[in-house]
This record gives C-alpha cells, sequence and structure tokens, in this order.
C-alpha cells in the first residue's frame, strides 16, 4: 500500500483538484516559490502558474476576502493562513462576509471557498502560533469545519472540502504534517458531515479530534492490555456534526470521554457531550461524560510547560480509567 | 438637439457616452433616489420600515454618475448608505421598498434589508454592514476577471470612514500589485457618522493615498454628475486595458444624518442649508446643465417629477401589498 506523508496528501489533493478544474486557485502568504510555510504547496507554482498560485502580501484580512470576492465569482479559491493564529486577522472578512454572505442575499450566491489553517500546538512556538480556533468556526452557521487527522483523511477531506459550495474551514495541525498513512493515488473524496469509527471497543466512547486522534489510539492501546476496551470516533467534521455514530457508541459502552486540544470551555468537547446527553444515549449513561481539553492558559513555549497545558496520551489513560472504574 | 448640447457641454464624455437620452435617465434616476429616499425618511417616522436607515439624499450624483459609466458584465460593490446605488442599478424602487420594509419579493427577502439589498446576476454583488467590508471582496472579485480575462471591471463604493480601516489598505495594495480591474469610489460625505473626515485624516485628500500604493488617485465634485460619470469611466476605460485601480474621492454631502437615531449635534443647520443650495445640489445642478444645454426642457423636468412620485408611491403600495417572508423559510439559504 502507498504511503504519504499528510503534507504529501494534503499536496497531492491540490494537485488533483487543480489538474480537474481550472476554477480552483490559491491564495496565501508564501505559497509559491517557498512552498507554504509548512510546505504543502510545494512544487505548485511551478505546476500552474502565478495566475492560479498567488502569493500575496502579508494582508490576512485581504486574503480572506480575496477568496470570498473571488468564490462569489464562481472561482473554487484555497485560501492558505499560514498559521491558524492569522486568521484572527481576517475574521470579519470570514465570518461576516463569507459566512453570512449567502443568507444575507437570500440565496442569490454561494460561497465555495476552502480555508486552510495550520495549527495547533506542540512546537515550541508560544501563544500566537499554537492556537486551536475550530470552535470558534464551529458557532457559525454558513461555515463548515473540518479537522483530517491522517494522512487518507487529510486528502480525502480536502478534495471533498474544494467540492462543497460554502465556505469550509479546514483545520490542519502542524504535528500531523509528518504522519505517513495509506493514502490511495486516485482522486478519492471522503464525506464531510460523516465521521468515523476508528477502534471498536465495548467499554468506553472515546472522542478525539486532529492530533489528539492518534493519541487516543495509543491510550486504547495501552488501555486494553489493562483488560479496557476502548471505542475510538473521530467526527472529522465539527460543522456539521453528524454525532450519529457517537450516540449509537455511547449507548453500547454507557461512557462517554471527548478529547481535543484546544481549551475546554466554549470547546467541542462540550457540544459532544451536550448532544450525547440530550439524546436517546442518555439513560445508557454509566458516567458522567467527561472532557479532557488544553488547559484555560494561553499555549506557553517552554517543552515543560506546553506538554502540561495540552492533553497527553497518560492523561487520556487516566481518565480512561477513571471512567470505567466509576471513580468519577 | 444633441449639436446644442455638444455645445454646451464641452469636453463631457458623459454626452458622448450617455447621449441625450441617457443624461435624461440619469437625472430621473437621481430625481427616483431623492424621492424614494424622502418616502423612506417619511416610512421611518411612521414605523413602517424595519431596522436602521442611511439615506442617500444629496450624494445622488456620485450614486448615478458612477453607475452610468460602468457597462453590462460589469459588477458593484455598495455598502451601508446603499439604496441610491441599488435604485441606480436596478430602476426597481419595488423591490428596494419592499426590503426596506422587510417583505418577501425584494431583492433579499426579507433576510437582508436596507444594508445587505444584492442583485448579484446583474453585478450588483451587495451592500454591507461594515466599514472597508467590500474592499478586500473587490481584490477577489477583480483576481476572478482577470484569470477568466473578462471584459469587466469591478467598482467598490466605501465612504470617507472606510479609508482609515485596514481593510482600505490591504485591499489597495493587493489591487495595485496585481493590476487588478477596480475601481475605488471613495464617496466623501464630509462625516464619518459624527466625526468630520478633517479630524479622522492628516492629510488633505484621500485621494492623495492612492499615491501610497502607485496608481492615480482623484478628487472630484461629487455633487457634479458629469464630473463624477467622465471621471470613473475614465478610471473604468484605464481598468478595462489592464493598467489597474484608480481611487476616486467624490466630494459630496450626507443631507440626512447617519442613520435614524442621529441628533446632529455635530453639524448647523446652515452647514446643512448650505449643500441644499441650487449651486450644490446635485438633482439642482445636473437640472440645470441639462436644461441650460436643452437636453430637456421645463415641461419634461415637470413630467418626470410626477412620473418619480408616481413611481414611488406604486413603489409603497407594492411593498404594502408585499407578504411578510415566511418562517418555514428561515433555514433555506444558510448552506448552499
Amino acid at each position: 500500500m502507498r504511503e504519504l506523508s499528510y503534507r504529501e496528501a494534503l499536496n497531492e489533493a491540490l494537485v488533483q483538484a487543480m489538474d480537474a478544474d481550472p476554477d480552483v486557485i490559491l491564495i496565501g502568504e508564501d505559497i509559491g516559490t517557498y512552498g507554504g510555510a509548512f510546505g504543502v504547496t510545494r512544487g505548485l507554482l511551478d505546476r500552474y502558474g502565478t495566475m492560479r498560485v498567488i502569493d500575496t502580501p502579508i494582508s490576512e484580512a485581504g486574503i480572506a476576502g480575496a477568496c470570498v470576492g473571488a468564490a462569489i465569482s464562481g472561482l473554487r479559491p484555497v485560501g492558505d493562513m499560514q498559521f491558524s493564529d492569522f486568521i484572527t486577522l481576517g475574521m470579519e472578512q470570514m465570518v461576516l462576509q463569507g459566512a453570512r454572505m449567502r443568507t444575507m442575499f437570500a440565496g442569490q450566491v454561494s460561497v465555495p471557498l476552502v480555508m486552510r489553517l495550520p495549527g495547533g500546538a506542540g512546537t515550541g512556538a508560544a501563544a500566537q502560533h499554537s492556537g486551536s480556533y475550530e470552535n470558534w468556526f464551529v458557532h457559525v452557521p454558513g461555515l463548515k469545519v473540518v479537522m483530517p487527522a491522517s494522512a487518507y483523511d487529510a486528502k480525502g477531506l480536502l478534495l471533498s472540502a474544494i467540492d462543497d459550495d460554502n465556505p469550509v474551514i479546514f483545520c490542519e495541525h502542524k504535528l500531523l504534517y509528518n504522519a505517513r498513512g495509506h493514502v490511495p493515488e486516485e482522486a478519492y473524496r471522503e464525506p464531510l458531515g460523516v465521521s468515523r469509527v476508528l477502534r471498536q471497543g465495548r467499554d468506553l466512547t472515546l472522542v478525539a479530534t486532529s492530533m489528539m486522534v492518534s493519541l487516543a489510539l495509543e491510550a486504547a492501546n495501552q488501555l486494553a492490555e489493562e483488560g479496557i476496551d476502548v471505542e475510538v470516533i473521530d467526527p472529522r467534521t465539527l460543522r456539521p456534526l453528524d454525532e450519529t455514530l457517537i450516540v449509537q457508541s455511547v449507548i453500547r459502552t454507557g461512557r462517554l470521554l471527548v478529547v481535543h486540544e484546544a481549551v475546554e470551555t466554549g470547546g467541542f468537547g462540550g457540544e459532544v457531550v451536550a448532544r450525547v446527553v440530550a439524546s436517546e444515549a442518555f439513560d445508557y449513561l454509566d458516567a458522567p461524560p467527561l472532557r479532557l481539553a488544553g488547559k484555560e492558559v494561553p499555549v506557553p513555549q517552554s517543552e515543560v510547560l506546553e506538554a502540561a497545558a495540552i492533553p497527553q496520551m497518560q492523561d487520556i489513560v487516566r481518565d480512561a480509567r477513571k471512567l470505567v472504574r466509576n471513580q468519577v | 438637439m444633441q449639436n446644442v448640447a455638444r455645445e454646451m457641454l464641452p469636453q463631457c464624455q458623459a454626452l458622448e457616452e450617455l447621449g441625450p437620452a441617457g443624461l435624461k435617465a440619469s437625472l430621473a434616476s437621481m430625481l427616483l433616489i431623492r424621492a424614494f429616499e424622502e418616502r423612506v425618511d417619511q416610512l421611518y417616522l411612521a414605523g413602517r420600515t424595519r431596522g436602521t436607515l442611511h439615506l442617500s439624499i444629496g450624494q445622488e450624483a456620485t450614486n448615478v454618475g458612477a453607475l452610468r459609466a460602468l457597462k453590462s458584465g460589469d459588477r458593484f460593490f455598495s455598502h451601508h448608505r446603499g439604496h441610491g446605488h441599488a435604485l441606480a442599478w436596478t430602476d426597481d424602487p419595488r423591490r428596494v421598498m419592499a426590503d426596506i420594509m422587510g417583505k418577501a419579493g425584494g431583492f433579499c427577502d426579507g433576510f437582508g434589508g436596507t444594508m445587505h439589498m444584492a442583485d448579484v446576476k446583474s453585478g450588483f454583488l451587495g451592500g454591507n454592514g461594515i466599514v472597508a467590508g467590500g474592499l478586500p471582496l473587490s481584490a477577489g472579485v477583480g483576481l476572478a476577471i482577470q484569470l477568466r480575462a473578462e471584459d469587466a471591471v469591478c467598482l467598490v463604493f466605501f465612504g470617507d470612514g472606510a479609508a482609515n480601516e485596514g481593510a482600505f489598505h490591504e485591499a489597495l495594495n493587493m489591487a495595485s500589485i496585481w493590476k487588478l480591474p477596480v475601481i475605488y469610489v471613495c464617496e466623501n460625505n464630509s462625516y464619518a457618522m459624527s466625526t468630520p473626515v478633517n479630524r479622522s485624516l492628516n492629510v488633505e485628500t484621500i485621494s492623495s493615498r492612492a499615491a501610497a500604493y502607485g496608481f492615480p488617485g482623484y478628487t472630484i465634485d461629487g455633487n457634479d454628475f458629469l464630473e463624477v460619470f467622465d471621471c470613473v469611466h475614465a478610471a473604468a476605460s484605464r481598468a478595462r486595458k489592464g493598467d489597474g485601480p484608480t481611487l476616486v474621492e467624490a466630494l459630496t454631502y450626507r443631507i440626512k444624518g447617519h442613520s435614524r437615531s442621529d441628533r446632529q449635534a455635530y453639524r448647523s443647520r446652515e452647514e446643512v442649508r448650505r449643500w441644499q443650495e441650487p449651486d450644490r445640489d446635485p438633482l439642482l445642478r445636473l437640472e440645470s446643465r441639462l436644461l441650460h444645454a436643452g437636453v430637456v426642457d421645463e415641461n419634461e423636468v415637470s413630467a418626470m417629477k410626477v412620473r418619480t412620485n408616481a413611481r414611488v408611491d406604486d413603489a409603497v403600495a407594492w411593498a404594502d401589498a408585499a407578504p411578510l417572508p415566511d418562517p418555514s423559510g428561515l433555514m433555506d439559504h444558510v448552506y448552499a
């Protein structure tokens, strides 16, 4: 089976989308000769030229606005925010324009764009280059929010996001760019709004996103040695969220732990827990659902502080044990 | 008659391009905006409109002059004070009125209202409630026009206040480095809500900022329809040739308050009155020029005014009769 890195998978998705459709263009800082801050767009300038791989000044509101303007003109722009944190400079164009325009104009426009946000901590880049902002966008009707955790999903979900006629916030994780996995050569699509069971288990439903998915799987393997059988689910699309698989899983396991890197308060875990508690799974709960998330602190730089601020594999193991042993 | 007009309106591109019929239609359009907005003002006081209101009274020459200089296939963005643009472009007072009243059957079916009308198929890419919100969008439209090698331009209206937003800088810089076919029309109506222009920037003109981006900027009399038309027309020609953007600063004046809640403590009644005099009022000025040039006569102007009032009556009646939006359609447009 062919393996690619998450970075290469994204690159291949862009190539296949751009080969298939001349309306797909890329807009962002240093995406041309430099190949993008994380190398995702490497080689694309040579292949498609400056009209389709558009290096911009350092102007994030301009990038977001150019993407929205191009999208309502019939193109399918893929914007690159370089670091997810920088979308804060483009929020007005992304949210007040891009996400709201279709409803404000009673459906007269579609806004088919993808905004790529390389996010997450773990690189020692401190509080302005390590953020996880997915839930800022989960809160916005009109947007879709996608968060691939594997090379396979990175390619399949990016192709679907580019196909989609709505603005899609595409949350990548910087620590995943080198993660390798099976990636078929053909231009396959993974549908938006469909979660996936990555590991089946009877004792606990563990919902994880992005970087936390691989930690969750590792934790599940360790817990298996203790006789704790964990089911791991990756929602993959946070908006629209299809909680069906999660609800069905909790009905079987009776226990729920949600893990993400973004801070807990107002985070995605709250949404998952709320939906499960309000569902038919409520009667099957054997323990209070738990969240394990980033600490309520701006991400610090030093290794030890950073590690203390974001969930680690052993934290997942600890919380899973607590739940299964009814120690909550 | 055309020969007389040519003599009386020397070096006027507007006459060349529009001809007497187009000039008359332009005057009719400006009359419509004035009458429409005065009626909307009354309707607001009677509680028959929904939400805030930003009226275009006093800015008709900029509204109509700039948009008449565009061609079919061109696009434009409006801003929060956009009734005049909507009327100038669509000539459809019924639908504009329906939007203002929150009825179905307007351009945005009860979702957008006064600040978010759009008629996308015709090139009217919408109003905007965010100051400078349309400026970055115009870069994307310009890129699309350029990529597809279309014979089209994108015009974006904004106010003097928007020139102090960061988005202004980002957008104009992008348009300049990429030579985008965009025309920036700053409707400098002298006040950003209550703050006079001269307290918001430390240069004489907003147009001088174009030099910082490396493209031309002009400050013109925004209450002179012919001057607005000619300048925007020249900017459009430049954009069509691939020579890039132009910044047009049209000096005008907002006769009514910023919005309906404005008590206007920041300016004197005398100042407002001064801008309503025949040498400044954009309607009176075009009317007098066209009368003088023999493009129209007094009878025609009177007939135009009667017809305009009838159209506004009709628009109100139509919008009154229009149904409210159906709440079952609340979620219809969130996703494509």
